[in-house]
């Protein structure tokens, strides 16, 4: 072979090698850009409408200027709150027998949960509907509540399974050989050491549920005052944002823009605390 | 207290006149219905350090997992046979693993101290996780006590509160011992507690058994001949899951009773 086609073939893999680079640059660069682009928009449509009072007063009617979001801010804590009542424990105690004790029920139960991550979240909605809205007669917190615990569950049993999975085998059989009970080891050692990656699924969960709006539309439904008890309809962001930005009045449209960007601002804290809390704590498992 | 049956085992009329704190009847393990132990009979003497060797897979983690009922923690595995401790049967229909395994502790080949944990905290953990309220002043005397049987007490005194796992690995060792004695357990089962561990770390180990069978009676597996050798006074020898020979270790490395012990202990297969 002669120098000069070496030379030739040696430019070519280069080249092939910097097409390559680039062709995976630009598709990250893509995935970034809905990213900043998205935050950019909200920003800047949104930051205008945002003041204390969106914060602390009721919405106003149609034609009066001002007004806020404070009952539909509330609403969605509470909303999560109820979910995390009923998704938490019962996700968290499912990952745990999936990967601690796991029976003949384990297989199922984990194609469940895949099956139930999947499930679009109308389709929850429209189950809490028929069990908890037609039963109470009439759209209520707690049905909200019940729709997004739905969601949760599988996604806390799924992350309980895999971080209570990565839990050496030798601490438990530590444990055991020192006579303390399955239960005990189960709940001081497995759950203690995995509990930084649990709590990282639990609020990832939370941040999930928070930003749903189909399931709340036929179960919370939405409340333009304070909801005074859990079986009220009861205001949330993301029905509010939608209700607004769907209106044909350009005040509404507005404060749809600074809901959307409160949400927004709530998802992106319990994103942050995630990497806060996992900060070099998962090392242990490692 | 059941009265004992004649052992079977020809091995087991050894002329000593210490008491049998355990003594294995006619145990087999299974693993997923593979055999993996046929019908061991052993007697564990008290206060004395007996070792048990040979060549991987022979069956020697299996059988000092059974001797406290850890061999049936894991899904498929079980055991039958009788391990008398003290006269009573452990495998006895009725009897609690978990009360079993708080008079029979045991250290892996591993050292496992609890991430979360703290050393003293790691000392006390058998206790605590067993309800039991310890008062500050009990605790304190308990974790000096245990680490210092453990021989660790000097190096960690002044760092009690430092996670167990910023220790050295013979530390850790030394400390999953102490964990160990802390809850006052009867018999001490040692699975190849030194193979992770430097020559230093080993011998302060080897030289702790020695200490430590004044008051327990030891169970000591390891694939180290020399360790058996040096720190046991009583050696068994398991093949494929038979127990091949079982003697006083002096007479076990001088003059095996068995071709297959002598193949063994000068390294022709293993």
């Amino acid at each position: 072979m002669s120098a000069s086609t070496r030379d030739s073939f040696y430019l070519y893999r280069k080249l092939k090698s910097s097409l390559m680079m680039g062709l995976t640059l630009v598709a990250t660069v893509l995935t970034l850009l809905p990213l900043i682009f998205v935050l950019a928009y909200l920003v800047s449509k949104g930051l205008s409408s945002l003041n204390f009072n969106f914060f602390t007063h009721l919405p106003k009617p149609v034609g009066e200027p001002g007004g806020g979001m404070a009952n539909a801010i509330v609403g969605t804590f509470e909303l999560v709150a109820l979910a995390s009542l009923m998704g938490v424990p019962i996700g968290i105690g499912a990952g745990l027998y999936l990967n601690e004790y796991g029976g003949s029920l384990s297989a199922p139960a984990r194609f469940a949960a895949d099956v139930l991550i999947g499930m679009p979240s109308i389709v929850v909605g429209i189950f809490a509907y028929v069990v908890v809205v037609r039963p109470m007669h009439g759209f209520s917190a707690l049905a909200g509540g019940f729709a997004l615990g739905i969601i949760m569950i599988p996604l806390v049993t799924r992350t309980t399974e895999e971080m209570v999975r990565l839990v050496p085998q030798e601490l438990r059989e530590a444990a055991l050989a020192l006579g303390v009970t399955r239960w005990r080891t189960t709940v001081s050692i497995v759950v203690r050491t995995a509990a930084a990656g649990i709590a990282t699924g639990v609020i990832l969960a939370i941040a999930r549920v928070a930003g749903e709006t189909a399931p709340l539309l036929f179960t919370a439904f939405g409340n333009r005052f304070w909801s005074h008890g859990l079986s009220e309809p009861i205001a949330s962001l993301t029905v509010q944002v939608y209700t607004y930005a769907i209106s044909p009045f350009a005040n509404w449209q507005r404060q749809a823009w600074a809901g959307a960007l409160v949400l927004t601002g709530i998802v992106l804290a319990l994103e942050l605390g995630v990497r806060w809390i996992t900060r070099g704590r998962l090392k242990p498992l490692r | 207290m059941i009265s004992l049956p004649a052992s079977k085992s020809p091995e087991s009329a050894v002329k000593v006149p210490a008491a049998e704190k355990l003594k294995v009847a006619d145990l087999s393990a299974y693993y997923r219905g593979k055999t993996a132990l046929r019908s061991i009979n052993l007697d564990i003497l008290a206060n004395h350090v007996t070792a048990i060797i040979g060549p991987s897979g022979c069956g020697k983690s299996t059988l000092v997992r059974c001797l406290n009922r850890m061999h049936e923690v894991q899904a498929g595995n079980h055991a039958e046979g009788q391990v008398w401790l003290d006269g009573e049967d452990i495998y006895a229909p009725g009897v609690d693993p978990v009360q079993v395994r708080r008079r029979i502790g045991m250290v892996f080949q591993k050292a496992t101290p609890f991430p979360t944990m703290s050393i003293e905290d790691n000392v006390t953990a058998g206790l605590r996780l067993n309800r039991r309220r310890l008062g500050r002043a009990e605790r304190d005397r308990i974790v000096e006590r245990s680490l210092r049987r453990a021989a660790l007490w000097d190096e960690v005194k002044d760092v009690l509160r430092q996670p167990g796992t910023s220790l050295s690995g013979g530390q850790q060792q030394r400390l999953c011992i102490a964990r160990a004695l802390a809850v006052e357990p009867e018999v001490l089962l040692m699975d190849e507690p030194c193979s992770a561990l430097d020559p230093i770390s080993t011998a302060r180990i080897e030289e702790l058994l020695l200490e430590l069978k004044a008051s327990y009676t030891i169970v000591l597996v390891t694939h180290n001949m020399q360790q058996a050798a040096r720190a046991s006074d009583y050696t068994a020898f398991l093949l494929n899951g038979d127990l091949i020979e079982f003697g006083e270790t002096n007479q076990i490395f001088t003059n095996p009773g068995r071709q297959e012990t002598e193949e063994y202990i000068t390294g022709r297969f293993g």
